[in-house]
């Protein structure tokens, strides 16, 4: 089991703390002693300097402004670091031929005096289902391979106006559809805490390339909770925005009605800049937001401004069934450790209980599954991607799609595919959309008594590369044993063995109908995963660890709201520990309370330094 | 550029092997309507084609009358019609669209569904479509939405076509129209059981050797309206008669140019027979392939005695469930596909589109803007007087109706404006190829004209001149009156002098006329109005000539 390695603030009582501790933080950045002092209360594999972690845009900003450095040395000093830790962590599937040129177009514009755009010389990296003109992007797909877009999306069009520099294309789950970069296309990512683990993922590349300092920040995308798991695998700050806050244009689309494109960087700073220039509304994405949008880099006051309960006031909520069965002891105490602190910067801190938590997932799977298998039917091979001729149309279908996506891509197809047929609609899709609905009112009405809701973002830390991926059906297999085991009311065994069959041959014309070629175990998965859907649906409990960690993050997708997820503390694993991410949530469009809250937080944790040892 | 960007991709998956699934869309030219030829045709030719079904048939002998194909049994048609929108942009992007430009021209990311496209609504669609629902006297949702409408074809570029399911724009209208006169008319309403907004495919064009197939996507995302009727209908002529009369419709309100040779309007016809007096319908079987109004019609009723036969020779388990294609070369349908089951289109909500929300104050404006519609204009014309058959004719043309109001506000006689219209004009303008809009002859110079006969200022005669003059080089009818000197004689003494002269001049005529052959004055009123260049007023001449010719005698 994990233990907490370190979170000072659990053996701090809060009555404790001097009031001037707040206040004398700036300073004892510097202060040898006093940050020697604190040490005494990690152990021996932590950091002995705990320095909160600042702005690297605005250092970047700093040094170009005052001719410090230039542009190409610091692309130069990020490229070199990317190509070294490269063949450990492959995250990227591209790297830019061009950054260099482009650093040194930029320092042209600063000796000539030019006005620096506000994300001048930063290098982001580029989450690859999101498309750039002069790039590949594949989605992590073979079906892609090698697919370069004839325009940039709205997002990345942004960037490039902000002057940061296009560093690379990251690697991903295939489309997004998975947790641990395992399901790419092309190569599996590590983790930069220890290479033997996942990165997390849908965002998995993203997460860590500005985790290993390979880029500055990155953009990932989320659909069910894929820039907050990987940003908690990574140690990273990763940031959902509320849905229509960043145009989708240029996204490949997996789930569109929950699908954001999101923020990855070092700080919240980072993280909030990056947001303020790739947000607003964009004629090209009709369910983009006509919102205004706040400086939020601006909220984020200097400590030196702060006093000792910067947060007073603040209400704050606990997801209970966020910390409950499922989660590890390690995580939980990390969590609630990261509350006190939230509580000693002046939060009323409340658990509260959102019982509708547990419907969202066998919601978000019919909702993301449905839209999936609509999306991905115009990877048909005839247009663009790759195409395996035949002689005949539906063969030329079923096998360039066939060869094309991964088992995990074929198994969300033939279950939206499914879920969406006709009879089956009603029962999967018009109820998912209940939930959701359902869902969204639970939290609206939580916001009334909380400016803000926090739960783990992740049901554990990294886990080891191949653990889980090893039999998916196995592990489907599992979840409905333990569901049925739990059922026992309602459908007998014979009804039950004639729906199956049933359900067999509605499978089979999924496969005709979703251009997938029928295998017989992807039929089975879809029976499975659609019968534990079923169940679920029907207020059964599921087990298994995927559920769980899916389950913390994807309610937040269905009700479309902000989230920030910020490394709060660390559990046992690797050679120095792995951290935990602290998802903070707020009501729609308030991504700058969460900024605020999120940087006074992340300024005044102690000694905790998320800098993986690969960058050491 | 859009071209170049496509090409640049991947132009050899343009190329793509032989088809073999449902052969959709085929795109053969269409022709109009015309009224003096078709029904007869479909009466005469439609059922005398013998095949493998008709042997037997008894229909293979001359005319018959619906009533008589029908023979104790009921036809039941419905029809859904596509209508494609003419709005300058497409449905989702703004790609322009024109008819007949080069292949792979007229697209971008989003009509081609490149990864990461999204879809957003052309607001003029949905005001094209509240138009032409408050014409069809529909129910207007205030909330609707997109759905997605999912099968795999290679003119489907993003694999779903967005469309509207469960919500339409419009429910429950009604048509109204009268039949032509020469068919018995009578006037009839049919129902309209929705209208709902959704984007066109493109089109296959399949190479001649049947190796390859190439893809153009020019038309992927044009918008269309599909209107959906009641199973009203009961022969091809009614069912010919609602399609163009949604044509008409559609051409007055400038909805669409209704053009069916362009596929601007395109007719899929279900047909299905019952005995007379049963209440249930009977299987029902889908027409395609119906390029005029006249295919229609014929289609329809060579469908409908197709199925009474078989019911009369006991096979009526031979009526399944399909889709008929119209093959105009043999004038038969032949099956297309037989339908295994209902196809799946897995619909669901557009999840890239918002609701569609229509404010009542929107809704009113559109109302109040409309234009006279081809209804309202039949009925007023109706109680001007006029026949049924000249108000079908001028009703039938926006510009020809709007030119014949026109000359009515400029102070014409509707029956002789009427009479103008559809006579020499209509002919000339046939003959020539022109619309009335095209030709340089204003309402208001018919009218001048209309005028000018009726005060006797010109005759008939150099009235129907100057027409054909006002038609081809335009001008005013008072120019041209003074110009060619072509006011009409009514000086009494002016015509009394011609006739003397005329019949001085022959004396052998006016010896027999005296004689007893009185036929001759036609002979000598011919002489005088030549020798009058034709302006002599024809009554004072026929007047003054009776009395020179008897007074002498």
């Amino acid at each position: 089991m994990h233990f907490v390695i370190q979170n000072p603030r659990l053996l701090l009582h809060p009555r404790s703390l001097p009031l001037q501790f707040i206040q004398s933080k700036y300073p004892r950045r510097c202060l040898h002693g006093a940050a020697a002092a604190s040490a005494t209360l990690c152990p021996p594999a932590a950091p002995v300097f705990a320095v909160p972690p600042t702005s690297e845009i605005l250092s970047i900003r700093g040094s170009l402004l005052s001719g410090r450095r230039k542009a190409a040395e610091i692309a130069g000093e990020y490229l070199d670091r990317l190509h070294k830790v490269e063949p450990q962590i492959r995250s990227f599937l591209h790297v830019s031929e061009t950054a260099m040129r482009e650093a040194e177009e930029l320092d042209r514009m600063v000796a000539g005096g030019k006005e620096l755009p506000p994300l001048a010389g930063v290098l982001v990296g580029v989450k690859d289902n999101i498309c750039t003109l002069d790039m590949p992007s594949t989605g992590g797909s073979k079906i892609l391979e090698g697919y370069r877009p004839a325009f940039d999306a709205t997002a990345v069009r942004k960037l490039r106006e902000a002057g940061a520099i296009v560093l690379g294309k990251t690697n991903l789950d295939e489309f997004g559809m998975g947790s641990s970069t395992e399901g790419s296309g092309f190569q599996v990512t590590a983790n930069p805490w220890d290479l033997s683990r996942v990165p997390g993922g849908s965002s998995g590349g993203s997460a860590a390339a500005v985790s290993a300092k390979q880029c500055v920040i990155s953009l990932g995308s989320d659909t069910g909770g894929s820039v907050r798991q990987p940003a908690s695998f990574c140690g990273v700050v990763g940031m959902k925005p509320t849905y229509g806050r960043v145009s989708r244009y240029g996204l490949m689309a997996y789930a569109s009605s929950l699908d954001v494109i999101g923020c990855f960087g070092s700080s919240v700073a980072d993280a909030a800049i990056l947001l303020n220039v790739i947000s607003g509304h964009d004629r090209l994405d009709s369910t983009s937001s006509k919102q205004e949008v706040p400086d939020f880099a601006k909220e984020l006051v200097s400590l030196n401004n702060v006093d000792s309960k910067p947060l007073n006031g603040l209400r704050v909520g606990l997801i209970k069934e966020t910390i409950g069965e499922g989660v590890g002891i390690g995580i939980v105490s990390v969590v609630k450790a990261a509350a006190s602190h939230l509580e000693q910067l002046g939060c009323e801190l409340t658990e509260i209980s959102l019982p509708s938590f547990s419907l969202g997932l066998p919601a978000y799977y019919i909702l993301a599954s449905s839209e999936a298998s609509s999306n991905l039917s115009r990877y048909d091979g005839v247009r663009y991607g790759n195409q395996v001729p035949t002689e005949e149309l539906s063969s030329l279908y079923c096998n360039s799609r066939g060869n094309g996506f991964g088992t995990e891509v074929k198994m969300r197809i033939l279950m939206g595919t499914y879920a969406l047929s006709a009879g089956y609609y009603e029962a999967y899709y018009k109820r998912a959309q209940q939930v959701r609905t359902l869902i969204q009112k639970r939290f609206k009405d939580a916001m009334i008594d909380n400016d803000i809701l926090i739960s783990p973002a992740a049901p554990s830390a990294a886990y080891k590369i191949g653990e889980k991926t090893n039999d998916p059906l196995a592990m489907y297999a599992g979840d409905i044993m333990t569901a049925r085991a739990k059922q026992n009311r309602g459908i007998g065994r014979l009804v039950l063995l004639s729906w199956l069959s049933r359900t067999v041959h509605r499978g089979k014309a999924a496969c005709a109908s979703s251009c997938v070629p029928l295998v017989q175990e992807v039929v089975q998965l879809v029976v499975c995963a659609v019968f534990a859907l079923t169940t679920c649906l029907y207020g059964c409990e599921m087990s298994g660890r995927m559920m769980v960690a899916a389950r913390l993050v994807v309610n937040v997708n269905l009700a479309g709201l902000p989230a920030l997820v910020l490394p709060c503390g660390f559990v046992e694993g690797g050679s120095v520990g792995l951290p935990v991410g602290l998802q903070m949530i707020a009501g729609a469009f308030n991504e700058d309370k969460l900024f605020r809250v999120g940087h006074i937080f992340e300024q005044t944790l102690q000694n905790c330094r998320f800098v993986p040892p690969i960058c050491e | 550029m859009a071209s170049v960007l496509f090409q640049a991709i991947k132009s050899t998956y343009l190329m793509l092997y032989p088809l073999n699934i449902f052969n959709r869309r085929h795109a053969a030219p269409f022709c109009t309507w015309q009224y003096s030829q078709i029904q007869t045709k479909a009466l005469s030719e439609g059922f005398q084609k013998p095949n493998e079904v008709q042997e037997k048939s008894s229909h293979s002998t001359s005319r018959k009358t619906p009533e008589q194909i029908l023979d104790g049994f009921e036809a039941i048609i419905g029809i859904e019609t596509h209508v494609q929108l003419s709005t300058v942009t497409k449905a989702f992007c703004s790609c322009r669209y024109l008819y007949g430009s080069p292949p792979n021209t007229t697209i971008c990311p989003v009509c081609m569904g490149l990864p990461g496209t999204l879809p957003v609504l052309n607001s003029k669609v949905v005001d094209l479509a509240v138009k032409l629902a408050l014409a069809l006297n529909c129910e207007l949702s205030l909330t609707s939405k997109f759905d997605r409408k999912q099968y795999f074809y290679p003119d489907l570029p993003k694999g779903y076509q967005i469309s509207q399911f469960d919500i339409p724009i419009a429910t429950k209208g009604f048509i109204e129209l009268d039949l032509p006169v020469e068919f018995g008319g009578g006037h009839r309403r049919f129902g309209i059981t929705r209208v709902h907004m959704e984007e066109d495919a493109g089109k296959l064009l399949h190479s001649e050797t049947g190796s390859y197939s190439l893809v153009d996507l020019n038309r992927a995302g044009v918008p269309l309206l599909e209107v959906v009727s009641e199973p009203d209908m009961r022969s091809g002529l009614e069912a010919a008669e609602y399609a163009a009369e949604l044509q008409r419709l559609v051409r007055y309100l400038g909805v669409s140019n209704g053009n069916m040779q362009e596929g601007s309007l395109r007719c899929d016809v279900n047909v299905s027979v019952r005995p007379s007096g049963q209440s249930e319908f009977g299987t029902k079987v889908e027409i395609k392939n119906m390029n005029s109004f006249s295919a229609m019609s014929r289609a329809i009723d060579y469908e409908i005695s197709r199925q009474v036969l078989l019911h009369n020779q006991g096979q009526s388990d031979q009526i399944v469930q399909e889709t008929r294609l119209w093959e105009e070369g043999h004038q038969k349908t032949e099956t297309m596909r037989k339908k295994e089951g209902l196809a799946d289109y897995r619909y669901f909500p557009e999840p890239d589109l918002p609701e569609v929300v229509l404010k009542e104050e929107y809704i009113e404006n559109t109302r109040q803007s409309l234009p006279e519609l081809p209804e309202e204009k039949r009925r007023r014309y109706e109680k001007m007087g006029l026949n049924m058959q000249d108000v079908l004719f001028l009703a039938n043309d926006i510009s020809v109706a709007s030119f014949f109001d026109s000359t009515l506000e400029y102070g014409a006689e509707a029956k002789l404006a009427a009479n103008w219209i559809m006579g020499d004009i209509a002919a000339y303008l046939k003959n020539e190829h022109l619309a009335i809009d095209e030709v340089k002859l204003t309402p208001q110079e018919l009218a001048e004209l209309i005028a000018s006969i009726k005060s006797g200022t010109i005759s008939g005669k150099i009235g129907k001149e100057i027409l054909f003059e006002l038609i081809a080089k335009g001008g005013s009818v008072k120019e041209i009156i003074i110009e060619k000197d072509l006011v009409q004689i009514v000086d009494e003494g002016a015509i009394e002098a011609m006739v003397v002269k005329v019949l001085s001049e022959n004396p052998k005529q006016l010896e027999q006329y005296r004689g007893g052959k009185t036929k001759l004055q036609g002979y000598f009123a011919g002489q005088i109005m030549e020798a009058s260049k034709g302006k002599a007023n024809p009554m004072l001449l026929n007047k003054i000539l009776s009395e020179k010719l008897n007074s002498k005698s």
